[in-house]
Formats: structure tokens, sequence, C-alpha cells
């Protein structure tokens, strides 16, 4: 029984000089305050919410709103064009080639020297006597588009083969998956050389598209398109598979509504997190691709620069040059990099469940 | 299982098809038959050479004429070298599956054991450690990696000779090639962990006086396995399409040089081997990580 | 005759809990999931703990077993296992107590069980590290375990993988595993929610069967008051981490003085309110975040006093059959006796 006195309230309630007053009932006010509720937020103000309390993922749209800005800025400053073998006072200049950082030629130095202002090259001039700045921004610029385009094709293309087959359900859902795992275990970059190899052959040179993109491009494109999609499509159709079962569906069905009108006003609203989050995964991985294509020489068509193809021009000169290869490396890092941080980032804030 | 065997048999087999079927009518797609590019041939040698090559059957008939030879191991002849295609690729294949193997086998035991460390010392000094790394290696492409490992240790310290073609290193190769994938088994392996230590069956086992250790190697790991074990297949492909270019830039003769040479080459007949040859090792891969998948878990026999 | 004089009948308790508090470190604060709970077990009696989810009854029994989840921390108190207080144990005492003293079972045994063993392993397992079996002794122990927890064709099922098990035979394999060792104490936390009504009765059967034939104390976790009617011998009602009300399961049942064990009774149909309306207990579980200062159901209850919602009510013995009640309304009244004024 000691045990119990010892569990027993160290003060003696008879002991306390108790105010009668508060023994009164409490009113529904003063009850209230008592039941402490969380305020509601909506789904998207929470996410954004989270989102900014993310330093990495803030981070990463600061990388990249500075990569955009100077893809826009650069050309427009530097004197120089991507394409543009640097000439003094419209002379060719021998030394001008393979530059480091900052440094002139000897043309550019005897210019200077005679009072001309001489636009620096940040990043030197590389094999051909070309502004390397230059060059890399716009080797970012092709990456970012081909990525961006990318993503865009597997979005549109992936959505629609995703909701189509989840919304469809039963056999057509069957036979559509049996065709993504097929296509899923294709492996892609094998065909993509393949296909930029043939297309490289068949191509007609003067169609307007394969002169302004190449055919390597035009054969990632089309490699994207046919292979890409396959795990967009998926979650897509994973998840119309479970909003289908809901009863507002039901409801909206009951109410005749048309299968576009359900997918567009119900299905598509509520899986939105999980393909913009896919997408934002779905550039880099587009990027790391196109890189590591043109690294081969397979990507982008000369004299149009990508990070890939720069870093593989660089490799010639590694030993005396070695900031060639620095530059456009450290930028596909970055990209990459701040993409796959704020899809992350995207994902934890707006989904976490997807996480993996 | 063996129904969920088979159908991944059989999935394996259609894919290996379709490639086939790709690789073969897409090459054919190119103008000029392997001929028309050497001298000048009179028409009748051309006709005799085309009747010794099948060439002038209809490229279905071909095309399963290939398919024949090829499941003889017979994959024709490089229009470059002359040589059998088959010896080729053999003695390259050779290079690349020592290289890739170790590069599979080191990517799988460092990213097990530091996803579990990280798990383990999650938002501690060693998981932000290896989540600092495994975020930078995942947004590194092998080429830049290898070509960085090449200026630093090469060309910079001189710890390994620059264009070696003989196989004493291949440390540096093997590093480049595994980075990725060991970064992604990290995070793979660090979520699974956490997940499973989540888990009821978790609490279970401690409640029934399950040490630490056990706990985690005995419960917590062999559920985690699972999807590490999954990732092999990609993984592997991405061991092989690394290989291309770590090869080319490590200057090791496998698979991977051999295929980006023929490219080059536009040894058409060389191309569409290793096209194929590759593809049939990934599709075989991803088929062993499958059918070691549902070894592991075995609810998969439910399904199917 | 007080509660405990009812209950322990002049043995001394097996477990005692004093003045535990545990709570959850979490990105929004703490969570105060147990605010200072005491309560007694006796050798071979059953205990219920009852109350809504978040009342902090499950973390009570992860407490006394510490298999809390990693941010979970007993900050206060002691548990007393035969006078010997567990929360001072090592890690590696801890991990020899647990599945030999004291066992548990848990809720839902779909995912409760390891997936990726076999049912017979997992027994094994249990045995080899709680008894001195070797392996073969061992497998001829855990068959000889699932034919007492009444599962047919123990030999079939011992080489079986949990998914092939129905949810009822998996509980029982739980029930196998968790008694290898004939521990004194068995912990189930909320063992019959996740089965069917049919399987529930079984189950609960088969604990109290098991009881009498190990002569063990069960604790019993759960929000169902018909398994409590069932099983128990002594109830603690909880709400917001505290206890409200602890008495026999007659005191509780016939005579609650605590306005949520009341509410509780409203709440659910018995033979009295059979032809009335169930008057359910409005408002939602409190938040465990910021506790109120006062009572925890200031918030929800009908009779809410200004004191309820400053100070948190003693817990005091009722005359009418000596169980003991935490509520204000009882002070008010006067419908209390000090421990003092007791005698038998």
């Amino acid at each position: 029984m000691s045990e119990l006195t010892e569990n027993m309230p160290k003060k003696n309630p008879l002991s306390l000089q108790i105010d009668p007053k508060r023994f009164e009932p409490a009113s529904e006010d003063e009850k209230a305050q008592q039941d402490v509720m969380h305020a509601s937020t909506s789904f998207f103000r929470d996410g954004m919410r989270k989102l900014m309390k993310n330093p990495l993922a803030v981070a990463s749209i600061i990388t990249i709103v500075v990569i955009i800005l100077m893809i826009l800025i650069v050309p427009k400053v530097v004197p120089y064009g991507y394409d543009e073998i640097i000439r003094v006072n419209g002379s060719r200049d021998k030394t001008v080639t393979n530059l480091a950082p900052f440094q002139y030629s000897e043309k550019e130095q005897a210019a200077i020297a005679a009072g001309e202002t001489i636009f620096p090259h940040i990043m030197g001039t590389d094999s051909l006597g070309r502004d390397y700045f230059v060059r890399v921004v716009e080797g970012a610029k092709v990456s970012l588009s081909v990525g961006l385009f990318a993503s865009i094709l597997v979005l549109i293309i992936g959505v629609i083969y995703g909701s189509i087959s989840g919304y469809k359900g039963g056999r057509v859902d069957l036979i559509m998956m049996r065709i993504v795992d097929i296509i899923y275990s294709l492996p892609d970059v094998l065909i993509i050389i393949l296909l930029s190899v043939v297309l490289n052959q068949t191509l007609d040179p003067n169609n307007p598209i394969v002169k302004a993109l190449g055919t390597n491009m035009v054969a990632i494109f089309v490699v994207f398109g046919l292979l890409y999609w396959v795990s967009m499509a998926r979650l897509v159709r994973g998840e119309i598979l479970q909003i289908k079962n809901n009863e507002y569906i039901l409801a909206a069905q009951a109410m005749g509504g048309k299968s576009g009108h359900i997918i567009r006003t119900h299905i598509i609203p509520n899986c939105i997190s999980v393909i913009i989050i896919t997408t934002a995964l779905q550039i880099p991985s587009a990027i790391f691709t196109e890189s590591f294509l043109s690294f081969m020489g397979m990507g982008v068509q000369a004299p149009m620069p990508s990070l890939g193809s720069l870093a593989n021009s660089a490799r010639q000169g590694l030993q005396s040059y070695p900031w060639q290869l620095i530059f456009p490396a450290v930028l596909i890092v970055l990209i990459v990099l701040a993409f796959n941080l704020l899809g992350d980032g995207l994902r934890d804030a707006f989904d976490p469940k997807l996480r993996r | 299982m063996a129904r969920y065997i088979i159908k991944r048999v059989l999935l394996a087999l259609l894919s290996i098809f379709i490639i086939c079927l790709i690789t073969f009518f897409t090459m054919n797609a190119i103008p000029g038959g392997p001929f028309s590019g050497e001298k000048a041939l009179s028409p009748a040698v051309k006709a005799a050479l085309e009747a010794r090559y099948n060439l002038d059957k209809p490229l279905w008939t071909q095309f399963w004429l290939y398919m024949r030879n090829m499941l003889r191991g017979n994959f024709g002849i490089s229009l470059k070298t002359g040589r059998e295609i088959s010896t080729t690729l053999f003695t390259c294949f050779k290079v690349s599956a020592k290289l890739g193997g170790q590069a599979l086998i080191v990517a799988i035991i460092i990213g097990v054991v530091l996803g579990c460390i990280a798990a383990l010392y999650r938002n501690k000094l060693p998981d932000r450690i290896i989540v600092f790394l495994t975020t930078l290696f995942t947004a590194m492409p092998s080429f830049v990696f290898a070509t960085f490992l090449l200026l630093v240790f090469c060309i910079q310290l001189k710890w390994f000779p620059v264009w070696d073609a003989s196989e004493k290193s291949l440390l540096l190769p093997v590093i480049s090639l595994a980075a990725y994938p060991t970064a992604y088994i990290t995070r793979l392996t660090k979520t699974a962990m956490l997940d499973s230590l989540g888990q009821d069956y978790i609490r279970t086992a401690k409640a029934k006086g399950v040490r630490q250790t056990g706990v985690i190697f005995k419960h917590a790991l062999r559920n985690a396995l699972i999807p590490v074990i999954t990732y092999i297949g990609p993984e592997l492909a991405y061991i092989l399409t690394g290989s291309l270019v770590v090869e080319n830039i490590f200057t090791i003769g496998g698979l991977g040089q051999q295929f980006v040479q023929s490219i080059n080459n536009r040894d058409y007949p060389m191309i569409m081997a290793t096209t194929i040859f590759l593809a049939v090792i990934m599709v075989f891969c991803n088929l062993l990580s499958d059918i070691a998948y549902s070894i592991v878990d075995p609810r998969i026999k439910l399904e199917a | 005759m007080v509660l405990e004089q009812k209950l322990e009948n002049g043995v001394e308790p097996i477990l005692k809990v004093v003045d535990l508090h545990t709570s959850f470190s979490t990105d929004k604060g703490e969570v105060q999931a147990v605010n200072g709970l005491s309560f007694n077990l006796t050798p071979g009696k059953t205990l219920g703990i009852v109350g809504e989810s978040g009342s902090g009854k499950s973390v009570t029994s992860y407490s006394i077993m510490r298999i809390l989840e990693g941010n979970g921390k007993i900050t206060g108190g002691h548990v007393y296992f035969n006078g010997e207080d567990i929360t001072q144990y090592s890690e590696k005492q801890m991990a020899e107590f647990r599945g030999r003293e004291i066992s548990m079972i848990f809720q839902d045994p779909m995912t409760s069980l390891n997936p990726v063993y076999t049912v017979g392993n997992q027994i094994c397992e249990a045995i080899l590290l709680n008894t001195k079996a070797n392996k073969e002794e061992a497998k001829k122990e855990a068959i000889e375990m699932l034919e007492l927890v009444g599962i047919n064709d123990a030999e079939k099922r011992f080489k079986q993988y949990p998914h092939e098990l129905s949810g009822g035979m998996r509980q029982r394999v739980m029930i196998a595993m968790a008694l290898v060792a004939k521990p004194k104490i068995l912990i189930a936390d909320e063992p019959t929610t996740a089965l069917d009504v049919t399987i529930q009765a079984q189950i609960l059967e088969l604990m109290m069967e098991l009881q009498k034939k190990l002569n063990m104390a069960i604790i019993i976790v759960t929000h169902d008051l018909g398994v409590i009617a069932q099983m128990a011998d002594e109830v603690v009602v909880m709400y917001g981490g505290r206890i409200c009300e602890r008495g026999t399961a007659d005191d509780i049942f016939y005579r609650p003085c605590h306005e949520y064990t009341k509410g509780l009774l409203r709440s659910i149909p018995n033979v009295d309110n059979m032809n009335e309306k169930l008057i359910p207990i409005e408002g939602t579980p409190i938040n465990l975040l910021d506790l109120p200062k006062g009572c925890a159901f200031c918030a929800r209850c009908t009779k809410t006093m200004k004191i309820c919602m400053e100070e948190v009510p003693p817990e005091l013995r009722m005359p009418a059959d000596g169980h003991l009640a935490s509520c204000w309304l009882n002070v008010k009244e006067g419908n209390y006796v000090l421990d003092e004024e007791v005698s038998d």
C-alpha cells in the first residue's frame, strides 16, 4: 500500500483553499478556446509553403533561374557568336585559339595597347578560336531545350496513353500495359544510337526540321517519343485507377458526363501533382541522355554546341587545356543537380507518398 | 512462382525478338547495300555476291535467315576487318564483362553498406555526408566523372598511365562506371531500410527479444534488399551503356569501344550484331533480377 | 474494500507503473503521448486499457516494452517488474527481457509478421532467443506451440509464409510466438481490431484459455468496451495520455465516476439503453501537441467548470467501491474519501 500513497496526488484536495467560483460551469467560448485545432490550408498553398521551406529546392530554383537568365542575356551582351571565329579588326589571328580564361591573343593585346576595348574571353577560347563562354552558354541552352522539349513530349504522350489505359480499364488496359511492359524492357540508349545511325543515312538533309536540329537530335526526339513516356504512362494509369474508384467519379458518370469531360475536369486535376513531379524529374534524365550521346559524337550537329559535345571536344586537349572540360562538365552537373533537387523538393512538398 | 517465371521468360523472349526486328529492319532501311560503298563492282559480280549473302531474297526471308544464323552463333562477317563478328564480339565481351561485373559488384556492396549506414544514422553526420555524395553522384554523368578521374589521376597526379590498353588498371574505369549505380543503390537502400524499419514486423521482432543487430540485419535488411534486387537489371543496363563512353575514355578494348568504332566505320553488320548482343544481355539481366526478386520476396508467388 | 485489495488480495503486483511520461519529438514540437500514468498489474489477472485513438494507450504498452519509435522517449517515471526498474535496463538487458518475461502481440497480424520468412522460422527464432532449446528442439517446440494455439496441420503451416495464412491464423501465430518462453505478462495491443467479429471471439477465448494454462497476466489495450467487458479484471480508462478512471470492470461499467467514462458508456449500446438513442461524445480527440492546462477532456465535456480548464484533477478514491477517478466534479460534489479514512 505504500506504493499507492506515492501514486496519490501530493496535494490533499481538502487542504486546498478552493474557491467555489472555480466550480462554476464554464461557458461555451471558454471551452472552445481549449479545443485547439490546426487551421486548414489549401493543398497548393501548403505544398508551396513546404517547398519554400526546403533550402535545397529554393537554391535549385535560384540556380535554374540564373542559368536561364544567362542564356537570355549573355548572347546580347557578349559581342561574339557561338560559331564565330574571332577576328581582330577583320583579320584572322592564329594566336586566338585555346586561350585561357581572361587571356587575350597577341593581336588583341596589340589592339588593346592601341586603345581599343576588347570584350574579355571569360572562359577563354576553343581550338578553332571561338569564344568559349558564349559556346558554353549556347550549349547550356541547347541542353536545357532538349531536356524541356523531351519532357513535354513525354508528358503529352505519357498522360494521354496512361489516362486512356487507366480510364478504360479491363482488356484495353491489359493490352496497353503489356505494350508498356515490352517497351520498358527495350534498351533505350542502344535504340537511340541505332536510330541516329540509320536516320543519318535516310533523312532528307534539306528538310527544314532536320536542317535545324540535325539528324541525331531528330533521332533523340523520336526515341523519347517512342520509349521514354512509359514510366509516366504507368504512373498516370496507377493514379487514375485509384481516383476512378472514388464516389465523385461515379456521380459524374451517373449524371451523364462524357469520358473526355470526366478525365479533364475530375481526373487530371487530381493526378496533376504526380504529373508535374515526374516531368520535373524527366528533364534531368533527358539532359543526361542528350549529353551522353553528344559526348559520343552522336548528339547535336556541329557547329551547334551542347554541353556534352563541348566536353567531348575538350578531351583532345585535356592535358593542356583542362578548363575546356571543366566548364561544360560543371554546368551539366549543376543543371542536373538543380533539376533533381527541385524534383525531389516538389515531390516531398506535394506528394510525399511518391517518395521511394 | 513457376507461372511468374514463365511469364517473365516469355516477355524477355518477346523483347529480344522485337529488338532483333527493329534492329534488322532499321539497318536495312539504310540506302545502298553493303557492297555499294566499295569500289565499283560489275553488275554480275555484285549479283553473285548478293546471292552469296542472300541479299537477293525478300527482306523477311533475309530476317529469318539472319535469326537462324544468329541462334547458331553466326553473326556474319565484319565489313571493316573481314573477320567473324562472333569472334570479335566474344573477345570484347570478356573484357567488358570483367569491367562491368566488377563495377556491378562494387556498386551493390558499397551502395548497400552506405545505404544502411545512412538509414541507421538518419539525420546525423554520416547520413548527411552520404546524402551529399549520393546527390552529387546521381547528377554526374559517367563520362564527366571518368574524364575528371582521367584528368586528376592520370594527367595531374600521374598515378596511372594515360592511354594504356593493358588491363592492369581497371581501377579508374570501374570507379567511374560504378559511381552512379552506387549512389543510386545507396539512396534506394536507405529509403528501403527506413521504410522497413518502420514496419510492424520490426516491432514484433523487438518485442520477441531480437537484439538490435538481429533486427537490422535479419529483419530489416532482408526486406530492404528487395528493391535493390529489382534495380540490378536497370543498373546493368546503365553500366553497359556507360561502358560505351568509359571504355572509350580509358581506351579499353571492350564491347563499348568496339560498338563506337563500328558506328564510326559504318560497319553495319557489326553495329547490328553488337546492338542485338547488348540488348540480349540487358534483357537477360532484367530477367535474372526479376527471378531473383521472386525468390527473395515470397509474396510474389500469389501474383502472376 | 478498496480497489487494490480486491485485485491483489495480498499478492504483490508483478508490474508497477509509476508516473510514466512518454513523448515524441516531431517537426511540430513535442507530442506528449503519456502524461503521468500509474497502475499495478496482479499476476494472473487481466488489465484492460481503454481509450480512443490518440489517448496514449498503445504508447503506454510500447513504453513498458521500450519499443517506441526512434523519436519517442520515456521522459519520466518508472516501470517495476518484480520490483526491478526496467526503465533502467541497458538495451541488451532489455532485449533479453522482452519475449522472456513480457511478450506482446499487435493490432494488425497482416503486417506484424515478417513477410519474407516462414511462420516456422519466425517462431523458432523466438524460441532460440528466449529458451535454451537447440534448433531441432525449437522446431518441435514451435509445432507444439502452433498446436497449442489451435492451428490445425501445424507441420504444414510451419513451412508456410505469413501471406498464405488468414488473419485469424496469423494472430494465432503471433500468440504462439509471444508465448514460447512462457512469459509472466502478455501485452495485447488491440489484438482483435483487425479481425472479423467471429474470429475476434475465438482469439479472445484462446487468450483466456492460455492465460489459465500458463498463469500469466494480460494487459489488453483496446478501444472496444465489449472486449474489455469480456476479458478484464481491472480497467484503466485513458484520455489525452492521462488516466481518467481505474477500477474493477464492474466499478467502471456500473458506477462510472468520470464524465469521459460516462460518455463512453452512453455512446455504445447495452442492455439498458437498447431502445434509446445513443449519445456520441461531441468534438474531436485532443491535440497532443498542446495539451490543455487542466483536464484533457475539458473541451468536450458537457459539464466543464472553470477549474477543469486550469488544473489537472487529482486522482480520488470513490466512496462507493474504492475505485479511482480523476474528475473535478467529484471534488465539487464531495464524492470522495481519503485513503486515511479507508478501513477494511
